[in-house]
């Protein structure tokens, strides 16, 4: 270092007092800070009108709708099978998941159910959707701190998962794949060595972000106790998911609930953290992630035989009805009221989307923190633009 | 669940729904939809709130939007049909919460009458005030107590609300969907190949 002369030294101080005065001389006033739609430390376009006082936040009120697409309106005019393009474009990274609980709320009012086979491979289908979701998070919230390198490793894992759900689907992002009543196809030849190998480097992936991440002090510093969400605030405000495990409610809907998914035939653990804070957010992911390597070689190892489409007639008529099925989607509880009126398409759909909800608590959420812990605590509630907007 | 609730809202209950293995529905009067709010939550312990829409039960005048905008439109029911539980005007909202405990969940209705105002859940859920002003929006339902009741999605000066049946979707105006030009004979039996030739000449046709 340096020595720093006499007359530089005085000079700082004396600028420093020069500041002093200033801000007890004047009365502070509030600043409007806008952030966003297209900033790079948002995800895609939400926008975020934050009123400060000083460094702090007093008032944030986020902006949506850049982004809407109507899918609820769109539904009402589409076939019930052609509605599994559109919902593949609500949450992008973990397509295959939005389409499980629409296909899930047909069946049901269809009274009929998926073989076992074409169960299994959906759960496997979906796990691999968080894998791919999920990890990009997992290297994303190092970004959002200043920490690049974790967002490249991120990239080039989730592309050998992307990889195998195009082996299958035909589609990287989108698959559409999902049929009411099963599936479009059967898992290719060699899959099973193939997601296998996967698996092993997303566990060291895994254990990378241990190393880079969690055990770094720097992360810690800047996560640990910042953006708490006390359990009964997030309950009340619609918060699943990860987000709310990190808060400490056990709460899962892949073992809580009685969907017509292979989950409850596996051997796993629902992660949970007291804290509440940034820093359980992320490290219930983490902890998720590794999970569910673990659920698709269980998946790979019991997957049953046998056909992967029931018996459905070629023209889908669903019941007249009404249905709500929901399912731990990566992002949290995503479900679908479908209210059908025995056409060939749904009368309406109510798509409640994870992250809505996840992202409506950041007006109590941001009350009171420093602008940059706004980008951590964006970042680590874990939100899809699409997801929101839909 | 549907028995504590009865007890605690009394004739405010109408009517209910239970579906082994699918859900409970419950409707209750619109005066009482923010008592019921507070009784779910406090009676039920559903303390997680999952969503709050709305639901419009006229039939599109528009259909699917398949029509042929050459032939004049056909006739449409206009009657109004409510679906579960029951109902008697044309707007109802719906809201779903669930117990994190006990893993249960009771999804509510109640009817909207034609001045358009129910109660707000903000006091009961905080959670409920986006989804409000989604409703709000998408249906016009003015929602008594609710704190700020502006646009979330749409520009602050649109007219109209989009989700209402007899708001017309314009995409399926301006344009007839490909569907309607071109329309293929619905297959009868298992006539996958000959489908497959057909789309094989139309490909061929195309180039």
């Amino acid at each position: 270092m340096t020595a720093v002369t006499d007359r530089q030294q005085l000079s700082y101080v004396a600028s420093q007092v020069a500041d002093a005065r200033v801000n007890v001389e004047l009365e502070t006033e509030g600043m409007t800070l806008n952030i966003g739609p297209q900033h790079p430390a948002t995800h895609g376009t939400l926008r975020i009108i934050a009123k400060l006082d000083g460094e702090q936040v007093i008032e944030a009120d986020p902006v949506m709708g850049y982004m809407h697409r109507g899918y609820e309106k769109l539904t009402e005019v589409r076939t019930f099978p052609q509605v599994t393009t559109l919902i593949n474009r609500i949450d992008w990274l973990g397509s295959f998941a939005n389409e499980v609980p629409f296909i899930l709320a047909a069946e049901q009012l269809m009274e009929i159910e998926a073989p076992p086979r074409a169960q299994w491979i959906r759960t496997l289908l979906f796990e691999l959707s968080r894998i791919a979701n999920v990890t990009l998070f997992l290297g994303d919230m190092g970004v959002q701190l200043g920490a690049l390198t974790p967002v490249f490793y991120a990239f080039r894992d989730r592309e050998y998962v992307l990889n195998l759900i195009e082996s299958v689907t035909g589609g990287r992002f989108h698959p559409n794949f999902d049929r009411i009543g099963g599936l479009k196809d059967d898992l290719p030849k060699g899959f099973n060595d193939e997601c296998k190998t996967v698996m092993v480097k997303i566990r060291d992936f895994c254990d990378q972000m241990d190393d880079l991440l969690v055990g770094n002090q720097i992360f810690q510093t800047r996560t640990r106790g910042i953006g708490v969400i006390p359990k009964d605030v997030g309950l009340a405000y619609g918060l699943s998911g990860a987000n709310i495990r990190a808060s400490g409610v056990d709460w899962d809907l892949r073992r809580d609930s009685d969907v017509a998914m292979a989950w409850k035939q596996l051997d796993w653990k629902v992660w949970t953290h007291p804290d509440g804070d940034s820093f359980a957010r992320y490290w219930v992911r983490l902890q998720e992630v590794r999970e569910a390597t673990y659920m698709v070689e269980q998946l790979l190892d019991g997957m049953p035989s046998g056909p992967i489409m029931a018996k459905v007639p070629r023209i889908i008529k669903v019941p007249a009805g009404e249905a709500w099925v929901s399912t731990e989607n990566p992002l949290g509880e995503m479900g679908y009221y479908v209210v059908s009126k025995g056409d060939l398409g749904p009368f309406r759909v109510k798509i409640r989307s994870a992250s809505f909800s996840n992202i409506s608590i950041t007006p109590w959420l941001l009350k009171g923190v420093y602008v940059p812990d706004v980008i951590t605590i964006l970042a680590s509630l874990y939100f899809i633009l699409g997801d929101i907007d839909r | 669940m549907r028995d504590a609730l009865a007890t605690e809202l009394g004739d405010a209950l109408v009517d209910s729904v239970i579906r082994p293995g699918a859900d409970i529905w419950v409707r209750v009067t619109t005066e009482a939809w923010a008592d019921a709010g507070r009784a779910v939550r406090d009676v039920l312990g559903c303390t997680y709130f999952g969503f709050l829409s709305a639901l419009d039960w006229m039939p599109s005048p528009w259909g699917r939007g398949e029509d042929d905008p050459t032939e004049p439109p056909p006739e449409r029911s206009t009657e109004i049909v409510q679906g579960v539980a029951g109902g008697a005007t044309r707007f109802q909202v719906l809201a779903r919460v669930h117990s994190t405990t006990t893993h249960r969940g009771i999804t509510l209705k109640a009817d909207v009458p034609d001045d358009m105002r129910i109660a707000s859940w903000v006091p009961t859920y905080p959670g409920a005030d986006w989804h409000e002003r989604e409703a709000w929006e998408m249906f016009g339902i003015d929602f008594v107590g609710h704190p700020h009741l502006h646009h979330i999605y749409l520009p602050g000066d649109f007219e109209g609300h989009p989700l209402r049946k007899d708001f017309p979707l314009v995409a399926r105006m301006v344009k007839p969907w490909p569907g309607i030009v071109d329309v293929e004979p619905l297959p009868t039996g298992d006539d996958e190949e000959t489908e497959g030739e057909a789309a094989a000449e139309a490909a061929e046709d195309a180039s």
